[in-house]
């Protein structure tokens, strides 16, 4: 279970999140939509402790992200993230940049994390791609590449900041299917996404992100679909 | 030594800008003068230290002044979306520097790090004076010896170009295969 309590990030001067309350519940799936600098990508960022936080606090699993003692690196082992931008590592194959954290992280020998690594490819696609280096791979491959990479840790949870929106229009619906098929498989999702759509069909509750709060939350058939606030409307109309 | 330095210049780049005030000032005074300049310094001081092992130490920090901006520019060319990554994956500080900073800045780094020796074998010819027989000097010493100051002196510019040769064309092997993969 991931909590979110009243938490506020600045940089410098600037405010950008200003006291989010989010509960995300083990097994559930929460998109996040909202105009460009609204906070949501940096919530995301706070979540697995990649960017600090000034004020409240954020637990998963009951661990305090922020608190002094605890271990991040053993935390975001539980947390995976997929980023905008793929950022595959340029240096390893495909089969390398997958292998490289259960090797390094959970010390897995090569054999164990081969093993586990060539699973996650294949179920995103990638099995005839192992040796391929990520310079030579299209946009959605890098993608769900990162995608797997990220699987190959077993993590509980997995963030996606809009995971699709560095993509040519025609590749974005490989990633979105991967996305889908995770969704489908059970596994806690936080999307920050523009897929207004793809948020329908697979979140159980969507967030509306406006000025650094939650505008709006609920299950979709009321935040798209019927939407409480002017705002939220004004919104969806904006990017449909 | 260079790469230490580079390293802490990149990732501690506040913390350390007085060394770089330091290695400014090899970089900047001339290689000669250096030379010159330590071997008077180390009689005052009364160290008893062969003109060879001034040589080192002289030609090694400047080298390492240097090679610490060359391996500072290989560090920072790392995207910072690659380090977020690799720490989002639970890697820690020292393994994202380990595993994924170090083999991409050195494949940024050594051109400049290749040409960088290049140079400095060169300037060995510079150790003379202060004492040291090298290559220039000795072919100095044989053109007084048999006045044939144009033979001595191509046959000395070979022998240097022949040893760069090795080094450049193993230094362009190394980059071929690393490109491959790109």
């Amino acid at each position: 279970m991931i909590e979110i309590e009243k938490v506020h990030k600045s940089f410098k001067d600037l405010e950008v999140i200003k006291g989010v309350d989010l509960t995300v519940e083990k097994g559930e799936v929460v998109s996040i939509v909202g105009g460009s600098g609204s906070g949501k990508s940096t919530l995301l960022m706070c979540i697995n402790g990649l960017e600090n936080i000034q004020g409240g606090s954020i637990r998963v699993d009951g661990t305090e992200v922020h608190a002094k003692g605890t271990d991040i690196n053993k935390l975001r082992q539980k947390i995976g993230i997929v980023f905008q931008q793929w950022n595959a590592f340029p240096h390893l194959n495909v089969l390398e940049n997958t292998m490289l954290a259960p090797r390094k992280v959970l010390g897995k020998s090569r054999a164990e994390a081969e093993e586990l690594a060539v699973k996650q490819l294949t179920h995103v696609g990638l099995a005839d791609k192992l040796k391929v280096f990520p310079g030579k791979l299209s946009g959605g491959q890098q993608q769900r590449m990162a995608i797997a990479r990220a699987l190959a840790m077993s993590p509980d949870y997995m963030l996606f900041d809009e995971a699709t929106s560095a993509l040519d229009p025609q590749l974005v619906g490989e990633v979105l299917d991967t996305m889908r098929l995770l969704a489908e498989d059970g596994m806690t999702m936080i999307l920050v996404t523009h897929e207004i759509p793809f948020a329908r069909d697979v979140s159980d509750r969507v967030a509306f992100f406006r000025e650094g709060l939650i505008h709006e939350i609920g299950p979709p058939d009321q935040v798209i679909d019927n939407p409480q606030k002017p705002e939220t409307a004004a919104f969806l109309k904006s990017v449909v | 030594m260079g790469v230490s330095c580079g390293l802490l210049r990149a990732l501690l780049p506040r913390a350390t800008i007085p060394l770089g005030w330091f290695l400014d000032i090899f970089r900047s005074v001339p290689l000669l003068i250096q030379f010159v300049l330590f071997n008077s310094l180390k009689s005052i001081v009364g160290l008893d230290w062969s003109a060879f092992t001034v040589g080192c130490v002289v030609l090694g920090v400047y080298v390492a002044a240097f090679c610490t901006e060359i391996v500072r520019s290989g560090v920072l060319s790392v995207p910072q979306n690659l380090r977020l990554a690799s720490r989002s994956l639970g890697m820690t500080y020292w393994q994202d520097l380990r595993y994924v900073v170090m083999p991409l800045a050195t494949r940024v780094a050594f051109p400049g790090w290749l040409n960088l020796s290049l140079s400095a074998m060169k300037d060995t010819a510079l150790v003379m004076w202060i004492g040291i027989i090298e290559l220039l000097r000795a072919s100095q010493a044989i053109v007084t010896r048999i006045q044939e100051p144009l033979l001595v002196l191509c046959i000395a510019g070979l022998i240097y170009y022949l040893i760069s040769l090795v080094v450049s064309r193993l230094g362009a092997q190394v980059e071929k295969r690393w490109q491959q993969n790109d």
